[in-house]
């Protein structure tokens, strides 16, 4: 060790944390969330509460799936509600018009999201910072248009109504049920996404996010990565989207417009860049928040706007890193 | 027998000849340094050998095999290991976790099994981590293992490097200017550092303006003027050599 590192000394803390405690800290967070998920229904008391949650749940696992792609691998996309748009309009038609099981619409529709992203998935994620958001937020917009105006597949602005779910011989129609399913699928998207951050793989993804000469020089494939995580991130929310309309029974291009796919991408923001529970979090409140302003009615937008403008202002890194590292400082 | 054979390697940039018939070669378990007065084409002809530029003419082969055409990542798989001028760390992961990401070439990158955490996965990982936790102790980081790389000095940050490097199991490794920004005795660890290196049979190239590291380190220096090679040969050759004293220390002697 030379002088100068015992000069500037290591900052507590630091060094005896063990990788095994980082390791745990991931399973944790997995049990933590269990816990949260199982206790959760004895606090919710009406079928609005329930239909909340179950929102937030589908947001949550799309905002995990969005913050592999934004958070750990730093490529922003604007166009997320285009292939949210593609599970949910898949499953509608598939199942709607052509008889199909509506899940095996949503695994169809999300197969076909994450082709899509395979292919304009090269030329795109060539583009770097605002060129590659323009890039995402045209594909999004074309996504929009066709729904809005293939009306003799999509019903337009009409929107199309889909089949109710059942699972073994049941229909799903009791928002409880539905909760469950939901919050088994959030479980599982943690587990996973923790599961990938922490290995040589997902640290391969995590590269991405500094200079591409450090991903190369680690022998990481740039291009074909990003690609890759492109993809992840379209499937899981193209396959959320299915869900997400199969729940709501109804679907219209309204669910695949430009300010949804901002939600989605606030959601990793406001809960913290390269957090998994900050997926969750983001996702809760940026669905729970409209519903809490219409108390304040019309200007819901105002304060809207000006708590995100506070939140970044005052924890630009998000809400659950910000929190982590107080956290961490006032123990230490 | 050469690791690394570069034979009339010319690089034109409009009018400008950043490196101009450039041959030397690279004997296996040895150290080599590259130097020059500033734009002498020193880190265009690195960037030759990484593939972040194409040359205009000429060649470039390691172990036998050619570099050209193949993409800096590709080149990395075939055993390239390089460390940059100004050190490129990933801020979101930890010290130790750079460095595991240097041996992630070696191991299975598949994406459902990462996802599900298969027993192959953990093992490799661990596995991985054991050697990385390794390779910082052998640069001199142990107590660094998982610190945030914002809270580590800039010489540590350097050291880290040549650990990613190292990971990958390179059969040659380029230093990009290593002692740039460092202090006298960061200086004189990595001397030992880049010794201990030589003797354990690791071939390096080093681009690097600290002529005494050089010369203490290196067991071959190439010389570079307005991109020609204008000498090669041990330190001791290169430092007498008159056309080199003209060019290149002149003034200071």
């Amino acid at each position: 060790m030379s002088d100068i590192d015992k000069a500037i000394g290591m900052p507590r803390g630091l060094s005896t944390a063990g990788g095994p405690r980082l390791r745990l800290a991931g399973q944790g967070g997995v049990l933590l969330l269990a816990a949260i998920l199982l206790l959760l229904p004895w606090l919710l008391r009406s079928g609005f509460q329930y239909h909340m949650a179950v929102m937030i749940g589908i947001h949550a696992v799309i905002a995990i799936g969005l913050n592999l792609l934004v958070g750990y691998a730093g490529q922003i996309s604007l166009g997320h509600a285009g292939f949210m748009a593609i599970g949910a309009y898949g499953t509608a038609i598939l199942s709607s018009r052509f008889g199909w099981p509506p899940l095996l619409g949503v695994v169809v529709s999300a197969a076909a999201a994450g082709l899509l992203a395979f292919a304009v998935g090269r030329p795109i994620l060539r583009l770097k910072g605002y060129y590659l958001a323009m890039a995402t937020l045209g594909l999004g917009m074309i996504i929009y248009l066709l729904i809005s105006n293939e009306v003799w597949l999509t019903g337009g602005p009409d929107g199309l109504s889909l089949p109710m779910l059942s699972l073994f011989g049941q229909d799903v129609d009791s928002p409880k049920v539905w909760y469950g399913i939901v919050a088994v699928l959030l479980l599982v998207a943690y587990w996973m996404a923790g599961n990938l951050v922490n290995s040589p793989l997902g640290r391969a993804l995590r590269s991405l996010e500094g200079p591409e000469a450090l991903s190369a020089a680690a022998g990481v494939d740039v291009s074909a990565s990003k690609v890759r995580i492109f993809t992840v991130s379209a499937v899981v929310t193209a396959f959320m989207g299915g869900i997400g309309a199969l729940y709501a029974g109804f679907i219209s291009p309204k669910s695949a417009d430009f300010m949804q796919s901002i939600e989605l991408v606030l959601m990793v923001i406001l809960g913290g860049m390269g957090s998994i529970p900050g997926a969750v979090a983001g996702a809760a409140i940026v669905t729970l928040l409209p519903q809490v302003l219409t108390a304040v009615e019309h200007y819901e937008p105002l304060i809207y706007g000006l708590i995100l403008i506070l939140v970044m202002v005052l924890m630009p890194k998000g809400l659950v890193p910000t929190l982590a590292h107080r956290l961490r400082r006032s123990r230490s | 027998m050469s690791d690394m054979q570069i034979s009339g390697l010319s690089k034109v940039f409009g009018g400008l000849r950043a490196t101009d018939d450039v041959s030397f070669h690279i004997a296996p378990g040895t150290v080599h340094s590259i130097i020059g007065p500033n734009g002498a084409g020193k880190t265009t002809l690195l960037n030759l050998m990484t593939g972040i530029y194409e040359p205009t003419a000429g060649e470039v082969t390691l172990g036998g095999q050619s570099l050209l055409g193949k993409p800096f990542h590709a080149r990395v798989a075939m055993g390239l290991g390089r460390t940059f001028q100004t050190p490129q760390i990933c801020h979101g992961m930890s010290a130790i976790e750079n460095v595991m990401l240097g041996s992630h070439l070696g191991l299975d990158g598949r994406l459902l099994p990462s996802m599900l955490r298969l027993p192959g996965i953990v093992r490799g990982d661990e596995a991985c981590r054991e050697a990385a936790a390794g390779w910082m102790r052998y640069v001199g980081l142990e107590r660094y293992l998982d610190a945030e790389p914002g809270a580590m000095p800039y010489g540590a940050l350097k050291r880290l490097e040549i650990a990613r490097a190292l990971a990958g199991k390179p059969r040659l490794i380029l230093l990009d200017e290593p002692a740039a920004g460092l202090g006298a005795t960061e200086k004189a660890e990595l001397s030992r550092l880049i010794c201990r290196l030589r003797d354990e049979g690791v071939t390096a190239v080093l681009v690097e303006h600290d002529m005494k590291l050089v010369m203490s380190v290196s067991q071959h220096v190439v010389v570079l003027n307005y991109g020609k090679k204008l000498a090669e040969g041990t330190p001791d050759e290169v430092s007498r050599n008159p056309d080199v004293i003209a060019a290149y220390l002149g003034r200071t002697h």
